[in-house]
């Protein structure tokens, strides 16, 4: 279970919510009004305020590496350090066909791969230290029909699993496909909806 | 061999080949005159006036005379540091790392040749220890500045990349190795290259002045010697020092990637 209370900083304004293993909760708003930014702050990315807790256990009781596995963030845009693709990843069990990769493009070079591809790996390569919470940030904006819709079967098969995910969207069909609690962050702050 | 003195004509005659080359700028339209001409005319004052500083100081053989000089001169150094980065750190680190990295350096290997290489007696005597101490200040400030610059703007320009690392787990050491080596080899390359080619391609600066002034060339060359390890060893462990402090001043204690403390 994560639970945040009262999360600030100085670009946003009191987020509460609590999520079970199993659910996923999704949020969508106007752009400026501070998604990625609260996302960025759950997972300890940039000065935040407030408390946030996963499995009754204090944030600052553990360590930030130790947080950030637990606690994943996934960005719109997919960064890579290494040269080949598997050199990212610590088991080499990952499924590739799951988003529907081709099984060698483990070996394949970073820089031959087409922005679809990379923001597809960059999901598996979060999943890949089995994190207990993901929070995605609009992942699916360059994917097409057919590839949004596996990451979303990718998505809930984990869910399933226990997986926690905190969905920030624009999407509204996929909201309506993916939720199990909806938020909205305005001027206002960040309310439930129904 | 003795000391052959110049003579106010024959430095003249020397000064005219550079008005020369600025005619030429001029007349080729290359735009370099005045900024060439600028630079000749500092030099001229600022090397006149410290050899009367030197003539002076090489007279009184004070402590604190000596200790306010090297001062004065790290206190430049490290603003020179500071103003020659594209992202300089906020407040006191801007000009703190950069000073303290020199200091460290610098000082402690001046110090180290004038007590047990050289030894001199008494060991801060003017003659050894400030053109030591400049020569040190002068390189490792080249080394600082370029290695500080590189970490900075190379963190700046792969913000993904590092936040991605830290995003997948990686500690802040790992989310930065590479631009830490990286930081580092740029303000290495230059020393070790001038040690590559030292007396094959490149007479140093050095030894070829004090050939000019009478010293046996096995004596210049070992002093050379001296001189170049331990410019290697100061850029080395002065670059070193800055960026690791440099490093570690980018995160906070949650290992988050702190870009806010650079001035854009």
């Amino acid at each position: 279970m994560i639970s945040v209370k009262n999360l600030h900083s100085a670009l946003f304004t009191a987020v509460n919510f609590q999520a079970e293993p199993g659910q996923c909760l999704c949020i969508h708003g106007e752009s400026g009004t501070g998604k990625t930014l609260l996302l960025r702050a759950i997972a300890d990315l940039d000065p935040n305020e407030g408390i946030v807790e996963l499995d009754n256990r204090a944030r600052g009781s553990i360590s930030p590496e130790q947080w950030r596995r637990q606690v994943t963030y996934l960005p719109a845009e997919s960064f890579w350090w290494y040269e080949t693709v598997a050199e990212h990843f610590e088991h080499n069990d990952t499924d590739w066909s799951a988003l529907g990769l081709p099984l060698q493009i483990g070996d394949w070079q970073v820089s031959r791969l087409s922005s679809g591809e990379r923001q597809r790996l960059a999901l598996l390569r979060a999943l890949d230290h089995q994190p207990k919470v993901l929070l995605l940030d609009e992942v699916t904006a360059n994917l097409d029909e057919d590839n949004t819709l596996k990451v979303e079967t990718l998505i809930k098969s984990r869910l399933q699993q226990g997986l926690i995910v905190i969905w920030v969207s624009h999407d509204r069909a996929q909201r309506e496909r993916m939720a199990d609690l909806s938020f909205l962050i305005d001027a206002n702050g960040f309310q439930k909806v129904a | 061999m003795e000391l052959i003195s110049l003579s106010v004509l024959d430095l003249s005659l020397a000064a005219c080949l550079v008005v020369l080359l600025a005619i030429l700028s001029w007349h080729l339209q290359l735009g370099l005159q005045k900024t060439l001409i600028i630079a000749a005319s500092r030099s001229v004052i600022q090397l006149t006036l410290l050899g009367l500083v030197l003539k002076q100081l090489f007279n009184q053989s004070s402590l604190p005379l000596i200790a306010l000089i090297s001062l004065i001169m790290l206190t430049v150094a490290g603003y020179e540091v500071m103003a020659r980065q594209g992202r300089k750190f906020t407040g006191w680190w801007g000009m703190g790392i950069g000073t303290s990295s020199m200091f460290l350096s610098s000082f402690s290997i001046t110090l180290l040749a004038l007590f047990t290489i050289i030894n001199v007696d008494p060991w801060y005597t003017p003659q050894y220890l400030i053109p030591l101490l400049g020569m040190l200040l002068g390189n490792t400030m080249n080394g600082i500045a370029v290695s500080l610059n590189n970490l900075t703007t190379t963190a700046h320009a792969q913000k993904g990349q590092i936040e991605a690392r830290l995003i997948q787990g990686h500690s802040w050491q790992e989310a930065i190795t590479n631009i830490r080596r990286e930081a580092l080899k740029s303000g290495l390359i230059p020393i070790i290259n001038s040690m590559t080619t030292a007396g094959i391609v490149s007479l140093p600066g050095m030894m070829t002045g004090q050939i000019l002034a009478g010293s046996p060339p096995m004596e210049a060359a070992k002093y050379q010697l001296l001189i170049l390890f331990m410019i290697a060893a100061g850029t080395g462990l002065g670059s070193l020092a800055a960026v690791w402090i440099g490093s570690a001043r980018l995160f906070d204690d949650r290992q988050r990637l702190r870009l806010d403390r650079l001035k854009s």
